[in-house]
């Protein structure tokens, strides 16, 4: 299964930065989802699978006999889901509100804020 | 000697207040304390003479990092010469500054300086020695900027900080290498080190950096051109900073660590070529300034450039020829440069051609400029005499090249004379010319430029005194005892005494011919353009236009380039190093590792991809959000397959709430259009599809390779004895690693707050309080 | 957008989501669950209340402003890291009593931590929607 996930990680990847090189708005949040995806599953995977063994110590007993999941990679990905979670909230706040400020969705339009030569 | 420090730096907090409730004893009520330190070193001379008087401090937990002070023969030397200084430099700018706006703030600086100084001298650690160097930068920069509202002031104030501040970080880096090779950091303890020191390696390097603090600092060529710079600061501050004490810091280093480093032949060949190099160019260039400070300034250059010789030559007769010209430059310099002020302040001029005949209206800068002048000139009788017969004995018993050298130093001494001419004679004497604004100086202008030329005669005339101090001075330098014999007057002829005389000599005639030299001096000024200057100025000019053409290029305001940017140079460093170091190849048992693959795990990672491709393809937002679901509820199943439910709990719940956001928004937002023309689209294709292939590349090539994890046994055993919780996910998040959980759930607070304002907050627009009220 | 379907099913689930999140909570330390996702799961009831009814009515049942939940949730955290601090420990060590209660168990700090991240969550993520539901609902006024 590592190797078919390391090709989905692969393709998540890909595809993710090929949304954000889109000059459409939703396509870049799109993208930044996907990163998140990929991004998780990456820090899973390379922390090897383990099949249906939960991290989870028995009842009366004081710890884990292997094989069992390892807990560390998935403490780490519980927040970076919840924070992932903020991100994308707060990018499609910020879409909706440009695309209303700007409206016109073409991201090559939306410069001016960075480039100080255009703000006069 | 902390105490004396930080006093100095405390006084200097204080000094604003002082002057805006006092202003016009602050000047004497500031000068006060370095007076008094100047008496607390007189009284621990005799220590200082003998077995030194060493405090330590440490203050930070590293070894070797502690405040060491040590006064001995060298930093007493010092030390006496920057709070004498000061003390009359203060004193003389309560009248110069009087009247002037913000005059507190150069008390401040002046005292804050004063401060650094005393702790560069007397520091016998190279950390701390460092910090205050820095500081005395600082400061440096600060005064020189004094007049910040004109932009010469602030040019200058720049070219002194980058020039010096470059040097101080070669410093760092010597000091870092001194320190790993010699084993301490203590000063003293460097001298034992000196073989390990000249043999090593890093000897050069060690040299070089060296070179460059000490050079950039002391303003010896190729860095020169940053003093003269510097003379746009108020006198007290050119008399100061620029002439009697921070611009004698890297002279001052070199001979503090000439016992540690020098000695070797490319230690002299170093020094003494920069140094004369600098004797010369700075002697030259004094000759044809009309500004009376910046023929002052090139005259020190030149000085400091001949003390820099001596320390280069490091016999015993130059480190003797050293500390004694070190105390004569001090007194005559910082006396000339007060008169010059003086001068300033009571005509209103500092140009020499329009100057003459001032002796009747000024008779007491007068006679102070007569006596520095004469300790200048090296007539007997005063200090400077002495030291000049040092300079040439110490060049006449060199060893080798002696009459070059004796040549050389005897060009150089000449160019004082003219110089010492030129504020004496040619300002003081003839018919006097009449000024429309002329008034009076006050007592301190001349008084305080007479107690120096006043010290010169009195050094001049008491020997014993002056070779007590210089021959103490001299011993820290050379690393072995040294006695230094002076007499009153010359009691025979020697070629020393001959060569002084030939110096006097011609340096009178070059005086009355100077109008037929002029056109040999502007020859030089045809090559300045081309000098360190001018690279100085181009390289200045040409940063920001190469960082302008820099930042269009990769930052253009579009977000997609700068996407472009990242994962294009991710992928080149990552190629590059992958073709130079021969990375690893695709692990040869795929296959194998393959074939564990289930039916329904091919399933899920098929639906997986599918949903990606629909993402990809989506042409409505609806599409997309349904397919970028779909991949999302396919990654909660891997996480529930492969043992963690508390993810795929997470995760499920998180596609639930992202589908109610996309949701409410949904009709607020753009529509899913392509952009792109077929060229950029392929070659999106092509990088993304690239980068993908790598992390894929990567994750199998780690994936092969063991793994040990030693914090995952220690969790899943520490989880229930220690966490008392079976869930080890959970008890990592609240109980182990807290802390970081705290940091996350206030991170998660603050982009809520954002949105939150993002949507609510609009210009032109009132807050809608009451609708998010209890 | 409202259907008398949802409304209906709103009514009847939302209890029911509001007590599973409190149990993910309490079981969270010995079995999957835990702030987040309960926090997450509480958040998920109300803004399928605010979806079937409005904005206003689950405002109203959550009786506190969302900015509160989030102080008073780091408070909370914060707060169970200074017992430890008390005990001569370092922050956030975690402590325990030896009384066994029904329903939540062992009391402790790492209980109130967990609740303190869960009403975070809640209070974040309501934040969101409900901002961005009150957004939409200006503008098509």
């Amino acid at each position: 299964m590592e190797v078919a996930l390391a090709i989905v990680i692969g393709a998540l990847y890909a595809a993710g930065l090929y949304m954000m090189l889109r000059r459409s708005m939703v396509k870049l949040i799109a993208g930044l989802v996907l990163l998140g995806y990929a991004s998780n599953l990456l820090i899973f995977v390379v922390s090897r699978l383990t099949r249906a063994r939960p991290p989870l110590v028995p009842e009366g007993a004081q710890g884990i006999a292997e094989p069992f999941a390892d807990p560390v990679p998935q403490a780490l990905i519980l927040t970076a889901i919840v924070i992932g979670f903020g991100l994308q909230a707060f990018a499609l706040v910020l879409v909706r509100r440009a695309y209303q400020a700007v409206n016109n969705d073409d991201l090559d339009q939306v410069t001016a804020s960075d480039r100080p030569d255009l703000q006069q | 000697m902390l105490n004396a420090v930080l006093a100095a730096f405390v006084l200097a907090f204080a000094a604003p207040l002082v002057a805006r409730h006092m202003p016009r004893q602050v000047g004497t009520i500031a000068a006060l304390l370095p007076a008094g330190i100047f008496v607390w070193l007189l009284n621990q001379a005799e220590m200082a003479l003998g077995p030194g008087v060493v405090e330590r401090w440490p203050w930070s937990p590293l070894p070797g990092v502690a405040l060491t002070f040590r006064l001995d023969g060298l930093s007493l030397l010092m030390a006496l010469i920057i709070s004498g200084v000061g003390a009359l430099i203060l004193f003389y700018a309560g009248a110069y500054m009087h009247g002037q706006a913000q005059a507190g703030r150069l008390y401040a600086l002046l005292l804050a300086f004063m401060a650094s100084m005393l702790g560069l001298v007397l520091a016998d650690n190279l950390i701390a020695l460092f910090v205050f160097w820095e500081l005395t930068s600082i400061t440096s920069f600060l005064l020189i900027g004094w007049h910040f509202q004109e932009e010469r002031s602030r040019a200058a104030a720049l070219q002194a900080l980058i020039v010096t501040g470059g040097g101080g970080l070669a410093l760092l880096a010597g000091f870092v290498l001194i320190g790993l090779v010699g084993g301490t950091w203590e000063i003293a303890e460097l001298s034992a080190q000196a073989g390990t020191l000249q043999d090593s390696v890093v000897y050069l390097p060690i040299l070089l950096l060296l070179w460059l603090g000490a050079a950039s600092k002391s303003a010896q060529f190729p860095f020169h051109f940053w003093l003269p710079g510097a003379m746009v600061a108020p006198t007290p501050v050119s008399a100061y900073l620029h002439s009697a004490t921070m611009v004698k810091a890297g002279v001052y280093l070199l001979a503090r660590l000439s016992p540690a480093l020098g000695g070797t032949s490319e230690w002299s060949l170093l020094f003494m070529v920069t140094g004369l190099v600098t004797l010369l160019l700075g002697g030259w260039l004094s000759l044809k300034q009309n500004d009376m400070k910046r023929m002052l300034a090139y005259s020190t250059v030149s000085s400091l450039g001949l003390l820099v010789t001596l320390l280069g030559l490091g016999t015993k007769l130059a480190t003797e020829a050293a500390a004694l010209y070190l105390l004569a430059h001090a007194l005559f310099k910082g006396a000339l440069f007060m008169v010059a002020g003086a001068i300033d302040h009571a005509t209103g001029t500092r140009d020499l051609r329009r100057l003459r005949g001032l002796a009747g209206a000024l008779p007491t800068s007068a006679l102070a400029a007569g006596l520095a002048g004469l300790s200048m000139a090296g007539l007997p009788l005063l200090a400077g005499f002495a030291a000049k017969e040092f300079i040439y004995e110490a060049a006449l018993f060199s060893g080798g090249g002696v009459w070059i050298l004796t040549l050389l130093l005897l060009a150089g001494n000449v160019a004082f004379v003219v110089v010492a001419q030129q504020m004496t004679l040619r300002i003081f004497a003839g018919a006097s010319l009449s000024f429309e604004s002329f008034h009076a100086p006050a007592i301190p202008l001349w008084l305080a430029a007479l107690v120096p030329g006043a010290l010169g005669l009195a050094l001049g005339l008491l020997p014993d005194v002056t070779a007590t101090l210089a021959g103490a001075a001299a011993r820290a330098i050379y690393g072995a005892p040294v006695t230094i014999h002076l007499f009153v007057l010359p009691g025979s002829v020697t070629p020393m005494l001959l060569l002084s005389a030939l110096t006097i000599a011609a340096g009178i005639l070059l005086y009355r011919r100077r109008v037929q030299l002029e056109p040999w001096l502007n020859w030089l000024d045809q090559g300045a353009r081309l000098g360190p200057e001018g690279a100085f100025q181009r390289l200045v000019e040409g940063l920001p236009h190469f960082a302008a053409r820099v930042t269009a290029l990769q930052q253009n305001g579009r977000l997609r380039s700068y996407v472009l940017w990242i994962v294009g140079t991710w992928l080149l460093l990552l190629g590059l190093t992958w073709a130079l170091r021969g990375g690893p190849g695709l692990p040869a048992n795929l296959l194998v590792r393959l074939s564990d693959l289930r039916f329904h795990e091919l399933i899920l990672v098929l639906v997986i991809l599918a949903g990606l491709a629909s993402v990809m393809l989506a042409n409505t937002l609806m599409t997309l959000i349904v397919s970028l679901g779909v991949v999302g509820i396919g990654t909660a199943i891997v996480f529930i397959l492969f043992g963690a439910p508390d993810l795929a709990m997470t995760q499920f719940s998180i596609e639930t709430l992202g589908v109610i956001l996309f949701v409410l928004v949904l009709y607020r937002l753009p529509g899913v259009v392509r952009l792109s023309p077929r060229r950029t689209v392929l070659r999106d294709s092509i990088l993304t599809g690239l980068a993908g292939a790598v992390i894929t590349l990567m994750i199998l090539i780690i994936t092969d390779l063991p793994l040990v994890s030693p914090l995952k046994t220690w969790f899943a055993g520490a989880s229930e004895p220690l966490g008392h919780g079976h869930n080890v996910v959970n008890v990592i998040l609240v109980d182990f690693r807290a802390i970081d959980t705290l940091g996350e759930i206030t991170v998660l607070g603050i982009a809520a707050i954002g949105i939150f304002a993002l949507l609510k907050l609009r210009p032109g627009r009132k807050v809608a309080e009451g609708k998010d009220g209890p | 957008m409202t259907s008398i379907i949802l409304v209906v099913a709103t009514r009847l689930i939302f209890p029911l989501m509001l007590m599973f999140s409190l149990f993910l909570l309490l079981r969270g330390h010995d079995a999957p669950g835990g702030g987040f996702v309960g926090g997450l799961m509480a958040a998920s009831a109300f803004a399928l209340f605010a979806l079937a009814t409005s904005v206003t009515r689950a405002r109203d049942a959550l009786r506190r402003s969302t900015f509160r939940l989030i102080g008073i949730g780091l408070l909370f955290a914060f707060v169970s890291g200074l017992p430890g601090l008390f005990a001569g420990s370092p922050f956030l060590r975690a402590l325990w009593t030896s009384t066994e209660l029904p329903v939540i168990g062992k009391l402790s700090s790492v209980l109130l931590f967990d609740t303190g991240v869960l009403l975070v969550v809640v209070g974040v993520t309501l934040t969101i929607v409900f901002a961005m539901a009150e957004a939409d609902e200006e503008e098509e006024e």
